[in-house]
């Protein structure tokens, strides 16, 4: 083989990965992105079936409550303008609470339901996750107390 | 008094810093010996200063001075003495003053051991050095400073955030920071030599300890981090895919390929402008890790609070360091002539391999943590991108890596034979089948994919012992010339084969614990059962449990296996009052074979409590592997021809290096 060959067949090899991780990458982003919507949004906008999706907001005040099995939980998260109800089966994190803003990923299920898999609550009271204050902002309830006191690692 | 001593040591250390990163420049350019002299002496007042300004820190941390506002936010009289210490790096302006402080000791080394190097070489990476500490130093004075007064000062502070009072993340961030700071060496040896415009097998020989040392500390430090998100989230997993996880990982896997690829400069010197761009790539990484999780861009478990001042700031560095050296590396470059030639199929043509995929697979998961920003920014809404998409572009791209390693230890220098090496390793190839076979009659045949991956790890460790067999000649030759051998096996060898093995550990670990997972959610009466892998729990209980600053409640669990009891579980749910805050301790029973997991979820009615319980199968392994990846590089970096002093010789007599170098 020539230096020139030689060379060759590294930059064929580079670009191969390249091309391999680039088909991947571009699969993944089709498949398994997971998008953000707001109670509003889940309203206006048109909800793929089956597909995963994150919702937040803030909890409603009086609305959690447990089925009789004591795993699974129902509550109402609202952006105070609209508001959609979500089951979820399993142990909520800490700082679950009514009021508390919190994020919910799962599949949107028959009837308007929210099937979460997933709940987050971040690991601080005055925490709001960005996602649920933009769409409070958009909702124009947003008061900006909860701006900056975001402090947690 | 003592907080304004650290303000002031702060101050001086800047304008030492900026005299570091000038007066030597001149001197190597204009060849003035006293100018480059220095450097080294900058380097030992500028730690000297940093050291003081962090013990003054320190110092209010642990006296508990709430007149200083970092203290008083961070801090709790009530705090058992190890996490007011901890507290220090515990927040965005003590962690800064911490990175400067490691950046300072590294620059004190180069100043104290580099006494080998050529003196040029020696002013510019301290200059280097001198520039990135200045720009951390002024960072931290006019955006973050720590030693801010509070006047009245409260007189309680407002404590450390619960879930980071724990020994695994008192020392999580120290371990992190040595390797984000580690690579600055690689990286302002890579400036220098491009400045000198010569990188040589000497040049590797410097920069591969310092690297190497920086690749240890990191995945210490990100393997400490993971076993902490195991057992305090209470979530049972150990790598979220998290937007801060992956700001930690990028560095590590562009770090490894620097590690590797040095290897082929100093051995046979050539991809040498590639080492050049790792090292400053590696670098590169680090920082603009430090920029995602200081300013608060993304959102993460870990973001500290987010300050559009500071991330306008590290992004500016951001842009002077990478766009700067990029620069100097694309007129400079060029120059960097390749010596050794070496045909596909040869360990130079492997290591090429290791290189492409792993800096492949940085690029993917910085693309995947970068993604939801970029599209954010262009108005296409929202998204989350989770584990799903790392799994299905970042482990595809390593599975070559994995094979290919073992065969790429074994193949020679330049050219080498293929079917003889596969042919040497037949014990491994065997060895894999058999897993993959054995997994999948036993687990059923739709666990073939977890099959591949005990089948990869089987590769690895087996592939490692038959390496090191082959090189003490093990049962070929007398058992006492095969002990003499492994005596005299360079530490390096003895480090790879260590750390090779380690990632089949770490393989085995992470494949077992996510495919064959068990999870059990359920609401338990005192007195209830519930089996779990060959387990049987019964759940005893409540009880109110009152620690230094919390009150809690923790559940009792008897665990028996096949009748026979093996322990008790008590997971706790508590509450700390200073910080009004709740936490999950989870209760863990962890064997070799895997991990008993409990967590106590909410009460319900009549004494009844939902439960969580996970048994996660091998998980020790991934953290067992990980370390003793650490302990193979810290074995190979105890090699001889690391050694400080051992470049000297080899810089005297430039002649000899290079004609030494392929042999070496």
């Amino acid at each position: 083989m020539t230096r020139k060959q030689r060379r060759m067949s590294f930059v064929v090899l580079g670009l191969a990965t390249l091309g391999v991780a680039a088909a991947l990458v571009l699969t993944a982003l089709e498949d398994s992105i997971v998008f953000f919507y707001s109670p509003t949004d889940l309203v206006t906008k048109q909800v793929p079936a089956d597909k995963r999706l994150r919702i937040g907001g803030l909890v409603q005040a009086g609305s959690v409550k447990r089925d009789p099995d004591g795993v699974t939980v129902r509550f109402s998260v609202t952006d105070t303008a609209n508001t959609v109800s979500v089951a979820y089966r399993g142990v909520l994190p800490d700082l679950f609470r009514e009021g508390q803003g919190i994020v919910a990923e799962g599949r949107m299920a028959a009837g308007g339901q929210f099937r979460a898999d997933e709940v987050l609550a971040k690991h601080d009271e005055k925490y709001m996750p960005p996602e649920v204050a933009e769409s409070l902002k958009k909702a124009g309830v947003w008061k900006g107390t909860q701006a900056g006191g975001a402090k947690q690692k | 008094m003592i907080p304004e001593i650290g303000q002031f040591a702060l101050i001086l250390a800047l304008f030492v810093a900026l005299a570091q990163a000038t007066v030597p420049l001149i001197g190597a350019a204009q060849g003035r010996a006293d100018w480059m002299a220095l450097a080294r002496t900058a380097a030992a007042v500028q730690f000297l200063l940093v050291a003081v300004a962090f013990g003054c820190l320190m110092q209010a941390y642990i006296v508990s001075d709430f007149s200083v506002a970092n203290v008083a936010q961070n801090s709790h009289t009530l705090k058992p003495l190890l996490y007011r210490i901890s507290g220090v790096w515990g927040n965005h302006e003590g962690s800064m003053v911490l990175w400067v402080s490691i950046l300072a000791l590294f620059g004190l080394a180069v100043a104290a051991f580099g006494g080998n190097l050529p003196p040029t070489l020696r002013a510019r990476v301290l200059a280097i050095q001198g520039l990135i500490g200045a720009a951390f130093l002024a960072f931290i004075l006019f955006t973050s400073n720590p030693f801010v007064r509070l006047d009245p000062a409260p007189l309680e502070g407002q404590g450390l955030n619960p879930i980071l009072q724990d020994p695994g993340l008192a020392f999580h961030p120290p371990f992190l920071y040595l390797g984000y700071v580690g690579f600055s060496m690689a990286f302002s040896f890579a400036v220098a030599a491009l400045i000198e415009g010569r990188v040589d097998p000497a040049w590797a020989r410097w920069v591969r300890p310092w690297t190497l040392a920086a690749w240890c500390a990191l995945t210490v430090g990100i393997a400490l981090g993971s076993w902490w998100a195991y057992y305090e989230l209470g979530w049972g997993g150990w790598w979220f895919w998290d937007p801060v996880e992956n700001a930690s990982f990028i560095p590590w896997l562009v770090g490894t390929a620097l590690l590797h690829s040095a290897i082929v400069v100093e051995k046979r010197d050539a991809l040498k402008s590639w080492t050049v761009l790792l090292a400053i790539l590696a670098f590169a990484t680090s920082l603009l890790g430090t920029f995602l999780v200081r300013s608060g861009v993304l959102t993460s478990v870990h973001a500290f609070a987010s300050d559009p001042e500071r991330g306008v700031f590290i992004l500016g560095l951001l842009v002077v360091v990478i766009g700067g050296s990029l620069v100097l590396y694309a007129i400079r470059a060029p120059e960097l002539k390749g010596g050794g030639l070496f045909a596909p199929i040869s360990r130079e043509g492997a290591l090429v391999l290791n290189n492409l995929l792993l800096t492949t697979g940085a690029a993917v998961v910085l693309l995947g943590t970068l993604y939801p920003l970029i599209l954010d920014a262009l108005g296409g809404g929202k998204v989350s991108v989770g584990a799903p998409f790392f799994d299905a572009t970042f482990v595809p791209l390593m599975t070559p890596v994995l094979a290919a390693c073992v065969i790429g230890a074994m193949l020679s220098w330049k050219r080498s034979d293929l079917g003889g090496v596969l042919g040497r390793l037949r014990l491994a190839w065997i060895a894999a089948v058999v897993l993959v076979g054995v997994t999948a009659s036993v687990m059923g045949v739709s666990h073939v994919l977890a099959g591949f991956g005990m089948g990869f790890a089987a590769w690895l460790v087996v592939g490692s012992a038959v390496e090191l067999a082959e090189r003490v000649a093990l049962f070929r030759a007398p058992a006492g010339v095969s002990l003499r051998r492994a005596a005299g096996l360079p530490r390096a060898a003895w480090g790879m084969v260590i750390a090779h093995g380690a990632l089949g550990i770490f393989v085995a670990g992470v494949t077992a614990s996510s495919a064959w997972r068990v999870e059990k959610i359920q609401l338990m009466r005192p007195g209830d059962r519930v089996a779990v892998a060959s387990y049987t729990l019964r759940f005893e209980g409540v009880e109110q449990v009152r620690g230094p600053n919390y009150l809690g409640q923790r559940g009792r669990f008897t665990v028996t296996r096949g009748g026979e009891p093996v322990a008790v579980l008590t997971p706790e749910k508590r509450r700390y009052p200073a910080e009004r805050s709740d936490t999950t301790e989870a209760a863990i029973r962890t064997t070799v074979g895997g991990d008993l997991y409990v967590v106590l979820g909410d009460a319900g009615e009549n004494g009844a409590w939902s439960t969580r319980i996970y048994f996660n199968p091998l998980v020790a392994w991934i953290w067992a592997g990980a370390m003793l990846m650490a302990a193979g590089g810290v074995v190979s970096l105890t090699d001889r021809r690391y050694r400080v002093g051992a470049p000297r010789r080899a810089a005297a007599r430039p002649g000899v290096a290079a004609a030494d170098a392929p042999g070496a």
